[in-house]
């Protein structure tokens, strides 16, 4: 059984075609996103912890998507409770909460979330309770989000400003490290334009 | 068109395999210096031991220097074995991290955790000196190449071990066995729940 050469395209493009579909349910999005991308479709399951979901100002139930969440910026560490860096420096991102918090202007306009890569429910909560981290934490047990947003190495960081007709933009997408709670969220200002707002 | 057929099957098998490896090993502590062996067959060894089987006793080299055996513990302490297959993998490199910052359940069953490799002892050093102060012995398995893996039958055809763990009682009994996809990382709830049913 021979290819006749007319049909030569029409394979090449078949099996072009037929790869960037494996391509594209193994790695997802494949590379992370850069600076004024969006996000991308990732559903996230609200916290049962009233807590969370008060400081997040989100619904009762079901999932959300991170730009629903009520703030002008969010910061997106992507963790893991198996990753050295992201162990050693869980207490300084726990300061970056805590003068976040303490800070008035900022309280409620920008906010801290953290997903586990490849982590249960239980190791997330391990890792929470390890290292007394006050903002809320998610598993992401079947790497889904991680592939969205190119397989990252952790620690990651996404900074996410939230528009108030709803749209959003990514303004900061890095590979730790991370160099001190004040210096970071200096650079979050500065990059999201919320410093030039106050 | 059945050489067709085929054609397709094998082009889809092989596609499959290269795009099925594991986002794992992720932490950016190991950079460029971890080595993918790609998607290996999950399980290749069979097991010489099962639940309720005396432990095989053994004395092995440890990284922080001198030898530790099975039976010092005996009566003492519960004791898992965490088998990895190879220093500077993916899985390996973050497995034990993550049991690094569970000391304290570890402790409360009253159990320590003995980390195992077929790796010499430098390699071993190079390799955890990344992950931090472990709290638990990790132990050389190098020479004679695999035997205590071997004993346990969790030595895999090319050498290197399974990624498994043995949890043996204070008597010295084996409770659990937890041969899994040597591609995957265990999950730990398994784990916590086998030490939680231990006498303490």
């Amino acid at each position: 059984m021979y290819i006749s050469v007319k049909k030569i395209p029409m394979t090449l493009a078949t099996i072009v075609i037929f790869f960037a579909f494996l391509h594209s349910l193994a790695f997802g999005s494949n590379a992370p996103p850069v600076k004024g991308d969006v996000l991308p479709n990732m559903k996230i399951t609200v916290p049962q912890n009233a807590i969370d979901r008060s400081y997040l100002g989100l619904e009762r139930s079901g999932t959300f998507t991170i730009p629903q969440i009520k703030a002008t910026i969010v910061i997106v560490e992507i963790f893991s409770m198996y990753c050295p860096y992201c162990q050693k420096e869980a207490p300084e991102i726990n300061r970056l909460y805590s003068i976040i918090e303490g800070n008035p202007n900022l309280k409620d306009k920008v906010k801290l979330i953290g997903i586990g890569a490849g982590n249960s429910s239980f190791e997330v909560g391990v890792y929470k309770k390890k290292f007394n981290v006050p903002f809320p934490l998610f598993p992401d047990e079947d790497f889904s989000i991680h592939k969205c947003i190119g397989e990252v190495r952790t620690p990651y960081f996404l900074g996410v400003k939230i528009n108030d007709d709803g749209t959003h933009r990514i303004f900061y997408s890095q590979l730790g490290k991370f160099k001190g709670a004040e210096l970071f969220l200096e650079l979050m200002l500065q990059e999201s334009g919320l410093k030039q707002e106050k | 068109m059945k050489k067709h057929a085929i054609g397709i099957v094998t082009l889809i098998v092989i596609s499959i395999f290269l795009y099925s490896a594991t986002a794992l090993c992720l932490s950016d502590a190991y950079k460029n210096n971890i080595y993918n062996p790609g998607n290996l067959k999950p399980i290749d060894s069979v097991l010489k031991v099962h639940i309720g089987d005396p432990a095989p006793d053994f004395s092995l080299p440890a990284v922080s220097g001198g030898r530790i055996s099975l039976d010092q513990y005996r009566g003492k302490k519960n004791v898992v074995l965490s088998f990895v297959p190879a220093a500077w993998t993916p899985v390996c490199s973050d497995q034990w991290p993550g049991y690094n910052i569970v000391k304290d359940i570890f402790n409360k069953n009253d159990t320590i955790l003995l980390g195992i490799t077929v790796d010499n002892i430098p390699t071993l050093f190079a390799w955890t000196n990344q992950m931090g102060a472990l709290w638990f012995p990790v132990l050389s398995d190098f020479w004679p190449h695999g035997a205590v893996a071997d004993r346990y039958g969790v030595l895999r055809s090319d050498g290197i071990s399974e990624r498994a763990l043995f949890v043996i009682d204070k008597k010295g009994i084996i409770q659990y066995i937890g041969v899994g996809n040597i591609n995957k990382r265990p999950r730990l709830e398994t784990l916590v729940r086998e030490l939680e049913k231990l006498e303490k």
